[in-house]
């Protein structure tokens, strides 16, 4: 810590951090376009200039770029200096020289970190009066649209793709007022994180080309805090609506999970939502020779109900689905819908987590290790996130090696240069069975030096052998003081979460189908909850399983192979149309919010299971009765009678628009707002929109930062933790360790 | 009394002021080109919708009555799929014609908008695109912005260079 004068006042800042870092941190406007919080400093823009003085007595001082500023003691400096307006303004007037007249076409527009910073250099009249610099732009692939006119050359988008996420084909290329960022020729972009780059430029040279397709303002949109659902990491997500339809989704921080960035699965896997192949209607099949054929009328599932019923629940539906389903048919006739070997190994797997031998860390925590053991896992396929986090981990030899020559961490350039690329001790292996021995022995040398040693491994390519070498290895640390982390890496958003209730195996309920029971004893209907079942096994076991049931129930929202099969088929809500909690790899539980008041037939799988329970407090309060180890989600996670300021959270920006128009072709009259009755949010403009507590932040505004920029407001620092109640989620696991 | 007669006297004069009433509708009254009465949509010298679906006169009207979704057709030009104006919201506050980047919205001198359904005065698109370019002559949007959007080539607008060739050495 060191005390410095911002201004006239006395702060006390962190003296490993940068002035700019510290001065955004206390809340200071000061502009800027290189630096990011997750990736340090390189002093490109020259934007975040300050005045710094000498000493009290120096009235005139000099002028220094924040981001490159390190903290001193007793230091004086003044962010509203004129002559430090007057340099920003000119910087950003140069920069303006050559930006395109675009502003109305362009994807960034309204969320744009150039305009913002525009408004706040207070520069508004051209004065260069000669021809603009044009580029050619680029094919990128499916997901993102190149425009090369509006860079602003501040070398974020390389200083990500390359640095950062460790991409080889994007580069800067020329020099001069002719720089140029994209491949080397046309093609799309092959980091798994190439997305980012719609949020990591400060204007609008990479846009995403999946929202552009049917493309709303930021103002316009509804935002909403949900969870993304295409691998066990649950990074956290921001869903936007607009007239009724998911439009995008953007990354959410959560300074404990995926910070800053989320990978191109999660941000554009969004789109079977508005897939034509999704279930919206009630489907009927009069006998099983007949047509799957749509139904208008209302209907509940227990207007098919058999006598001998057993449901099927699924790792990626949400807990409240899978426990509401559970509850109709009983303990004993609920099945977790996964193959006995995967189910064996997520409960070994669960164990293991909860057991206190070993540590299950959090991404955030997976970036600060310095021995990283990844066994019998592709987690650049299975979980990317994960992947980017070990590529920042695999750095911690660079960073202590600049930490003794005096260069800090965040000086971003140098570190990278000094290193020349050295890559920390992180060891990839995929073993087979019979050399356990020896790769225990190679990680117990690896990690003997090490401090917060971690294994990687996970249920797809893992085994009990791997698991019992972490449970090996930590005994051994243990010896030496040291606590082992150990990361394993599931196969669905909620495989943990399923895991904690009980249930059959597939093979189990194959068998239990089978009809080698006594005839009372023989089940004559099935529930299946958003699982299809051929992914999981042979087209001949399930065809041969749902055959011998005289009704196939399937509550689903895609016609896959399983819904084709259904003799009653309903439809349900997809992740970002209904609320619920997932839980995910690091046994952090995470609740999601429904983005799209729920129109017709559609219903939450919660819902379809059951008659008693209205809203997903009730059904998450039954859970916690039911399964004590999920109190934790009803102690700390708000219900949906939570107000702020007596108020609902506003999921619609106080500017969005069209109000009194949207509907009018339907009804020249204005409906009510639609009500949400399984979360404190509301589907309007009205309503709070201070700042929430930290799990129910809609989207990230500020006055004077439109652009995602406006994230580090919502924290306690930049890349720091989310204010108002910490990171969101809660970690089921460590309340085992207390009690 | 005396000042009953005095009433009589000056309502008596009056038959000889000029008179106020209008003879509207058989003669129309004059309203001068920038009134602000019905919304239109005007199109550019080429003929083709001025409207870029930038969402700014949306934002900007106080009564929230501008609904508009944007699409990009092949050529990546940017339109308004649709364009729906709630005109027994609308106030007339011209708001929208200042906030227009490509002078596609504009108001006219025509304040016949009265019906007895207000069903009826919700205009789409259709209703709201007039042929020509309205008050503002000569104005496409897309030779002064950079984009290529099937108007003009990158690098091939007035204030433009021709685009910079990376793998020439010379600047």
């Amino acid at each position: 810590m060191a005390k410095i004068q911002i201004d006239g006042t006395f702060y006390e800042v962190k003296s490993e951090k940068n002035l700019l870092d510290n001065c955004l941190a206390l809340g200071f406007d000061i502009p800027y376009f290189c630096f990011h919080p997750a990736m340090g400093s390189i002093g490109a823009c020259r934007l975040c200039a300050v005045k710094k003085f000498a000493n009290a007595d120096d009235k005139r001082g000099r002028i220094v770029m924040s981001c490159m500023e390190p903290v001193v003691e007793g230091m004086i400096i003044s962010t509203d200096d004129p002559d430090v307006k007057a340099f920003r303004e000119s910087i950003l007037e140069g920069l303006m020289a050559n930006h395109p007249h675009d502003c109305p076409v362009c994807d960034e527009g309204g969320e744009c970190h150039l305009q913002d910073m525009t408004v706040m250099t207070g520069h508004n009249y051209r004065r260069y009066t000669f021809k603009k610099r044009t580029h050619n732009n680029q094919y990128l692939g499916p997901y993102i649209k190149h425009e090369m006119n509006r860079c602003i050359q501040c070398y974020r988008c390389v200083r990500f793709y390359r640095n950062y996420a460790g991409g080889k084909d994007l580069n800067v290329f020329g020099s001069g007022n002719r720089v140029y960022f994209g491949r080397q020729q046309d093609g799309a972009l092959e980091s798994e994180f190439s997305g980012n780059l719609v949020e990591v430029c400060p204007t609008g040279v990479f846009t995403d080309k999946i929202f552009n397709k049917h493309y709303a303002r930021k103002w316009d949109l509804a935002h909403t805090p949900s969870v993304c659902q295409q691998c066990s990491l649950g990074c956290n997500i921001i869903v936007s609506e607009r007239y009724g339809m998911i439009r995008r989704v953007m990354n959410r921080y959560n300074g404990s999970v995926n910070g800053y960035f989320i990978c191109d699965r999660g941000r554009f896997g969004h789109e079977f939502i508005n897939s034509p192949d999704r279930i919206k209607k009630v489907h009927l099949r009069a006998s099983k020779a007949s047509e799957l054929l749509e139904v208008d009328e209302s209907c509940t599932l227990s207007d098919f109900m058999g006598k001998k019923v057993i449901g099927i629940g699924s790792p990626g539906a949400s807990l409240e689905s899978n426990f509401a389903l559970l509850n109709l048919v009983g303990k004993e006739n609920f099945s977790h819908g996964i193959s006995e070997a995967e189910h064996k190994l997520t409960n070994q797997s669960i164990r293991l987590l909860q057991s206190r031998k070993v540590y299950s860390p959090s991404l955030k925590e997976i970036e600060k290790s310095d021995a990283i053991l990844v066994l019998g896992e592709d987690i650049a396929k299975t979980a990317p996130m994960m992947a980017l986090a070990v590529r920042q981990a695999a750095r911690s030899e660079s960073i202590k090696l600049g930490e003794k020559l005096g260069i800090p961490e965040w000086n971003d350039y140098a570190v990278r240069e000094l290193d020349q690329n050295h890559q920390g001790p992180d060891f990839i292996v995929t073993p087979s069975a019979t050399k356990i021995h020896e790769l225990v022995e190679m990680a117990g040398q690896a990690f003997a030096k090490a401090e917060n040693p971690l294994i990687i491994t996970g249920i797809s390519g893992g085994n009990e052998d791997i698991l019992d070498a972490c449970s090996t290895i930590a005994d051994a640390l243990k010896k030496q003081g040291k606590k082992l982390s150990v990361s394993i890496v599931f196969p669905e958003c909620n495989s943990v979460g399923l895991a904690l209730l009980d249930g059959l195996t597939l093979e189990e309920t194959e068998e239990r189908i089978d009809g080698r029971q006594k005839a009372e004893e023989k089940i004559d209907t099935v529930i299946i909850l958003e699982n299809d079942l051929y992914k999981r096994a042979s087209k001949e076991r399930i065809d041969a399983m749902l055959k011998k049931c005289r009704q196939v129930i399937v509550i689903d929202h895609l016609m896959n192979e399983t819904a084709r099969q259904a003799d009653v088929l309903l439809p349900a809500a997809a992740f970002a149309e209904s609320a619920g909690t997932v839980v995910n790899n690091e046994g952090r539980a995470q609740r999601f919010y429904s983005a799209v008041p729920l129109t017709g037939q559609l219903k939450p799988g919660w819902s379809w299971c059951n008659d008693q329970w209205e809203n997903l407090d009730q059904v998450v309060n039954a859970l916690v009765d039911a399964y004590p180890v999920f109190s934790a989600i009803k102690n700390q996670m708000p219900d949906a009678d939570f107000r702020c300021s007596n108020e609902k959270i506003a999921r619609q920006t106080m500017r969005s628009s069209g109000r009194t128009a949207m509907n009018a072709n339907i009804s020249v009259s204005e409906p009510k707002p639609p009500q949400d009755n399984d979360s404190p949010l509301a589907f309007s403009m009205e309503g709070y929109k201070g700042s929430p507590p930290s799990g129910l932040i809609p989207y990230y505004w500020s006055s004077g930062w439109n652009s995602v920029q406006a994230t580090n407001k919502y924290l306690d620092e930049p890349d720091g933790h989310v204010r108002n109640g910490g990171d969101p989620g809660v970690r089921l696991f460590d309340d085992i360790d207390k009690e | 009394m005396l000042s009953l007669i005095r009433s009589i006297f000056y309502t008596f004069l009056h038959a000889f002021h000029k008179r106020e009433t209008q003879d509207y509708p058989e003669k129309m009254p004059y309203l001068p080109p920038r009134y602000r009465g019905r919304i239109i949509l005007s199109r550019d010298p080429d003929g083709k919708e001025r409207c870029v679906a930038c969402n700014l006169c949306a934002a900007v009207c106080p009564v929230d009555c501008i609904s508009l979704q944007a699409a990009e057709g092949d050529d990546g030009r940017r339109y308004p799929e649709f364009f729906r104006i709630n005109f027994s919201r609308c106030i007339y506050c011209g708001l929208c014609e200042e906030a227009c980047p490509t002078y596609a919205i504009q108001l006219i001198p025509d304040f016949e908008m009265a019906d007895y359904n207000r069903q009826n005065m919700v205009y789409e698109k259709e209703h709201l695109l007039i042929s020509g370019q309205g008050k503002y002559h000569g104005f496409n949007f897309y030779k002064e912005a950079g984009v290529n959007m099937g108007v003009k080539a990158t690098g091939g607008g007035e204030n433009e260079n021709q685009p910079v060739d990376l793998k020439s050495l010379i600047h």
